[in-house]
This record gives structure tokens, C-alpha cells and sequence, in this order.
């Protein structure tokens, strides 16, 4: 028996709503395991989230100290995997976000752990299913060693439900802090009011054939429109066109919203890795034999510079319709 | 600077992927060096060069090291012919090394070589797992600077200040040396990388990674290329994480194409009911 180590995270008192599939993943897993779910919190304002998290499981260990204000992979995982330890956990998850996939290798080296990136899926105690070669297989690993880290991935795992009763919080001292010389300097943040890409239910990607970043304009009020998060190819965010965390494939956000629009986007096996999975795909290209035509439920073969005006037209005559 | 970098061989991700006794069949698959690994190759020659044509900073050097099979000697002396110095193969095979071995063995060949930094690839694009420079970086005791965009080196060339892709924006960190740097595609734009020797006005040409040139081409096959075995570091070839089986998604049901806006968006409405 062994319990499940959930490291999740938060912003203002709050789990990220990316946390709550970690907890989805860490429920099954506890099953398997026969143990519990444990919330681990660390960093600056864990002590004030641990009432919010502790309504997602019995139990959640806060560890909050001036010296882990921000997240470093080198001060964070010693505490990961010590708690790992003294709470008798044979599994530790953390999403797959920019900080889960950061963090949980360093833990897993720490507890001599093998580890499961990026599942999709659990079938056993120790078995995963996890997409490999950008989404065109999926591969089911059997893990043997006696911790197993694992990162769930934000998009396969619906978010989970609060518990009927709260679960205890208890503060853990972070212990000695050494950051072996790596310091945090600081966060160039690409604020917007718009939903963040990993959990939003409508997504409007542009691609290469936006030609310039004045052109996204028109993208953007299609998806404020629809209060949509807004995603782009690699071709886009390398020409500087839009923020590279924008960038929708194998190599950037995985997505699966109930509608995905491509636009001016062909449809290259690394894009399509990160948006296969949405339910209705919607594409927009000039040019009728692009790939991205082979995986779209809908597909307008136009120019996106007479189509998206129509188009938020439209959509606009809809709504006032209702 | 010694820099090590550690590379892998992947089949080529444009051929179909096909199942042959429920494994990836890679008879006949033409292999390359992993996308990322290539860019991290890029990235260590940036750091060691000094912006005259091949010439280096004095004292630099840059070691590929790879584990895989005697083939994959060929992809070793593709990131020789783009510019590192030497190699060390450690001949292997899937089934006896994971993320775990790899580390293991990669830890071994830090202590003897003793780099100033580690420069990888942050992810094989045919397992996409993204592991193995946090977890050398963890093992090492050694700060890690993951996902990076960016790279500058101090004036007293004791750290490294990183640029990394995070989710909402781009995070800047310091790490000392020695330290493990894992890249992501942005680190072969045109100013991702500064050594603080290249002058600001030296322009890198084309997209990405440098192809080997003819002359480095010849003057790969004297460069040295050592073999090892993975139990020559003290490791046991033995893999923890065990593949049982690979199936391939079911295709997306077949779509259609609409004629014009008007009818996309009734479909949108009243077919898929997503509006
Ligand atoms: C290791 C590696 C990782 C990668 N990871 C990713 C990833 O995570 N995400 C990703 O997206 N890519 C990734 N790529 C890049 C990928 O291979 C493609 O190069 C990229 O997706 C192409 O972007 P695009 O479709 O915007 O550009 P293009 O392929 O150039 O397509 C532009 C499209 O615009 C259309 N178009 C042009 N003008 C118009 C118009 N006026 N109206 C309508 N349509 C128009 C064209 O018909 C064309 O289909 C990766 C590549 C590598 C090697």
C-alpha cells in the first residue's frame, strides 16, 4: 500500500484549474495503490491555499518559506522527494506543465524513481499509456521501480471534483534552502484576459499564412468573440508574428478544446500532435490538399482575409438570433 | 568551454509510423539526429565559437556522447561533421537502457570528462518524454536551465543567463557553471546565443541548425570516436520502464469541406452544436 504525492499548483489561495487533472490522475492512481491522495503545495502563499486544496483530498502538506518565493527546480524537488518519502508514497504526479515537466525528472532522479511523461492514461498500478512520436502512437510502459513518477497531461484527464469533506493541512518546515547558485530573475508575462490555452474550450490558432502579427488582429476579436483562448503554429511564433507560448504541437501546448480553429495553418504532424484531440476542428486554408484538411470536421477552403470577417459577422448574427 | 552533449538518434519522423508484433517497426526506418539534439550541437558551437569562420575560442571544446546501437555511429559523425570535436558511443540497445540507464551512464562520463555544461535537446521527438536532462541535473546535484530560448554568458564566464519557454511567458534565469542546459527550438534564432566573444553584428545564416559542410564532412571520419558499454560506467544494463506495447490512434472520422462561411457556421450551430 502507498499513498499518491500530488504536487500541485496555484495562484491567489486557489489550485490552477491544470492542478485539478493532476488530483483526477492522483484518485485512480490511489486506487491502484490502495493508498491516499496527498496535496503537496509549495512556495510563497501555499499556507494561504491549503483550506482551497484541502477540499480535493485528505490530506494536503503546505511548505511556504521566504527562500522559495519563486519556483526553482533545484530548491523545490529535494522537498518534493523528502516528502515523497516521509509520507510512504510509491507514486508522486505533478501536471505536465512548464513547471511539472521541469520539476519531476529532477524529484524522480532524486528518489531513484522511473517516470511516465505526459500520460494519457493509467491501466494499472504501474502501467501508462502515453503518446509517443508526436501523437501517432501510443505506447503502454509498465514501470518496476519501487516510486513512480508520473505527469498526467492537463488534456486527457477531466478536471476533478471536490471531496463532500475536507481533508487536514499541515505545515511542513522547507528545511535547509540551497539553490546550488541558480537564482530566478525574473518573468517576462504575456498578460492577457483571454482563457489560458491549456484549459480553454474554444481555441483560434493562425498560422504562416497570417503573414504578420498586425494580422492576428482579426483573429483575436474572432476569439473574444467566442471568449476563446488564441494558439499559433511554430511558423507564426518564429517569425515573431505572436508570443512563442502561443505555440499549439508537440513541442508546445497540447490542447483538446470542443472546437479548434486553424487558420492559414497546413497542418504539419507536429501541429497536429498538440491539437488532434480537439472535438470539432474547424480549418481555413487557400489551399485545398493541405494535411490540415484530413483531420478537420469542417473545412472552408478560402482566404482567411475574406473568410474571418464573414465569419465574426456571422457569428455575430447568430448570437443576436438567440 | 568543455561542453558535452549528449545526442540520440530517432527515425525519421515524416515516415508513417507502422505496428509489427505490437512494437514500432523500425526495420527500414532511415534515422536522424533528434531535432533538438542537432539544435543543442548549434547551440554548444554558438557558445565556442568566436565569430571568424571555423575559428574557436581558445581552450573550447565539444564532446557528443550517444547511446544506441553500432549504427548509430553514423548520426555521431553527422554532429561531428558540424563542428564538435570528438565522440563517445556507447554501443547499446532499447532493451537494455531507459531514462534511468541513460542518466546513469551519462553521469559516469561527466566525471571523467569534467564539462563546464551539459547542452542537450529537451526532448526526443520519437519518445517525447523529456527527461533526461532534469534528471542528470538531479542526480549531478548540478542547477538545471531547461526549455531554453536564450543563452548569454557572463563576462567571467561563471554563469549562464538563461531565457526559458514556460507557460504565460519567458522565464530568465541564472545558472552557474557547471550546469545542465536543455534546448528548446528557439535557441537557433538569429541572437538566441551570446558568448560575449562573437561580436553583436555576427549574423548566423539560414533557419536552425548548421548542415555539415563538405569539409566537415571529411573531417569528421579522422575525428576520434570512442566505444564504451554502458556497464563501463558502473551501470546496469537493465531497463526499469519497459515498453509492452504501441498501438496506433484510430484515424479522425473523415470531414467535409463546406462551400462558404453561411453554411460553416450552421453546421458549427446546429450539427456540431459548439456554437
Ligand atoms: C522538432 C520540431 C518540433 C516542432 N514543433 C512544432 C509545434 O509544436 N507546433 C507547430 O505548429 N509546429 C511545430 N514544428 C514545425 C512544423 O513542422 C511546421 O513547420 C509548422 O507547423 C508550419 O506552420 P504553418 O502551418 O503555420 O506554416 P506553413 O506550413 O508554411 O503553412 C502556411 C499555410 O497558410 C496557408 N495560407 C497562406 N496564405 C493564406 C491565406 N491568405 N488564407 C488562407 N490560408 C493561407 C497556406 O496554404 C499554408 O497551408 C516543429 C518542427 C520541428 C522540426
Amino acid at each position: 500500500m502507498g499513498n499518491i504525492l500530488a504536487f500541485c499548483e496555484f495562484t491567489d489561495g486557489v489550485l490552477r484549474s491544470s492542478a485539478l487533472s493532476n488530483i483526477a490522475f492522483a484518485r485512480e492512481a490511489a486506487t491502484h495503490h490502495g493508498g491516499e491522495v496527498i496535496i503537496i503545495l509549495v512556495g510563497a502563499g501555499a499556507a494561504a491555499a491549503g483550506a482551497a486544496a484541502s477540499k480535493f483530498a485528505p490530506k494536503v502538506i503546505t511548505v511556504e518559506d521566504p527562500g522559495l518565493a519563486n519556483y526553482l527546480a533545484e530548491t523545490y524537488a529535494p522537498i518534493v522527494a523528502r516528502e515523497a518519502k516521509a509520507n510512504n508514497a510509491t507514486v508522486v504526479t505533478a501536471t505536465a506543465t512548464a513547471v511539472g515537466k521541469d520539476l519531476l525528472p529532477r524529484v524522480a532522479a532524486l528518489l531513484d524513481a522511473g517516470m511516465a511523461s505526459d500520460i494519457a492514461k493509467t491501466t494499472g498500478k504501474d502501467t501508462f499509456i502515453r503518446p509517443i512520436l508526436a501523437g501517432n502512437a501510443y505506447s503502454t510502459v509498465q514501470i518496476s521501480t519501487p516510486i513512480i513518477c508520473v505527469t498526467p497531461r492537463q488534456s486527457e484527464f477531466e478536471p476533478a471534483a471536490e471531496l463532500g469533506s475536507a481533508g487536514t493541512v499541515t505545515a511542513s518546515a522547507a528545511g535547509a534552502i540551497d539553490a546550488l547558485g541558480a537564482s530566478f530573475e525574473r518573468l517576462d508575462a504575456q498578460k492577457s484576459d483571454r482563457p489560458d490555452l491549456g484549459d480553454a474550450k474554444v481555441v483560434v490558432s493562425g498560422g504562416r499564412g497570417m503573414k504578420t502579427g498586425e494580422n492576428f488582429k482579426v483573429l483575436e476579436e474572432l476569439a473574444d468573440l467566442l471568449g476563446a483562448a488564441m494558439g499559433a503554429s511554430r511558423a507564426a511564433t518564429d517569425a515573431g508574428m505572436v508570443p512563442a507560448d502561443w505555440q499549439v504541437g508537440q513541442t508546445g501546448k497540447i490542447v483538446a478544446p470542443n472546437l479548434y480553429f486553424a487558420v492559414a495553418i497546413s497542418g504539419a504532424i507536429q501541429h497536429l500532435a498538440g491539437m488532434k484531440g480537439s472535438k470539432t476542428i474547424v480549418a481555413i486554408n487557400k489551399n485545398k490538399d493541405e494535411p490540415i484538411f484530413q483531420v478537420a470536421d469542417y473545412g472552408l477552403v478560402a482566404d482567411w482575409e475574406k473568410a474571418i470577417p464573414e465569419l465574426i459577422t456571422e457569428i455575430k448574427k447568430l448570437k443576436a438570433s438567440r | 568551454m568543455k561542453i558535452l552533449v549528449p545526442v540520440k538518434r530517432v527515425p525519421d519522423p515524416t515516415q508513417k509510423a507502422k505496428i509489427k508484433d505490437g512494437h514500432i517497426d523500425l526495420a527500414g526506418a532511415s534515422w536522424i539526429v533528434n531535432t533538438f539534439d542537432e539544435y543543442a550541437v548549434e547551440t554548444a558551437l554558438r557558445l565556442c565559437e568566436n565569430g571568424a569562420e571555423n575559428a574557436r575560442i581558445a581552450g573550447s571544446e565539444i564532446i557528443v556522447v550517444s547511446l544506441g546501437p553500432d549504427d548509430a555511429a553514423k548520426e555521431i559523425r553527422t554532429c561531428l561533421a558540424m563542428g564538435a570535436d570528438r565522440a563517445i558511443h556507447v554501443v547499446t540497445t532499447d532493451e537494455e537502457i531507459d531514462s534511468l540507464v541513460v542518466v546513469k551512464v551519462l553521469q559516469g562520463i561527466i566525471a571523467s570528462e569534467k564539462p563546464d555544461l551539459v547542452v542537450m535537446g529537451k526532448q526526443a521527438v520519437d519518445g517525447d518524454a523529456n527527461q533526461v536532462g532534469q534528471m542528470l541535473a538531479g542526480r549531478l546535484g548540478w542547477p538545471q536551465a531547461t526549455f531554453a530560448a536564450s543563452i548569454e554568458v557572463a563576462v567571467d564566464k561563471k554563469s549562464l543567463f538563461v531565457g526559458r519557454e514556460v507557460d504565460g511567458g519567458v522565464e530568465y534565469k541564472s545558472v552557474p557553471v557547471p550546469s545542465v542546459i536543455t534546448v528548446d527550438l528557439r535557441i537557433v534564432g538569429p541572437k538566441a546565443v551570446k558568448n560575449n566573444v562573437t561580436p553583436e553584428t555576427h549574423v548566423y545564416s539560414g533557419e536552425g541548425a548548421r548542415l555539415p559542410s563538405l569539409k566537415g564532412i571529411m573531417a569528421a571520419k579522422k575525428k576520434p570516436m570512442v566505444t564504451a558499454k554502458v556497464a563501463d560506467y558502473g551501470a546496469e544494463p537493465k531497463a526499469m520502464i519497459k515498453e509492452l506495447s504501441v498501438t496506433l490512434p484510430p484515424p479522425r472520422a473523415a470531414g467535409e469541406i463546406v462551400p462558404d462561411v453561411v453554411t460553416l457556421v450552421k453546421k458549427l450551430a446546429d450539427v456540431a452544436k459548439v456554437l
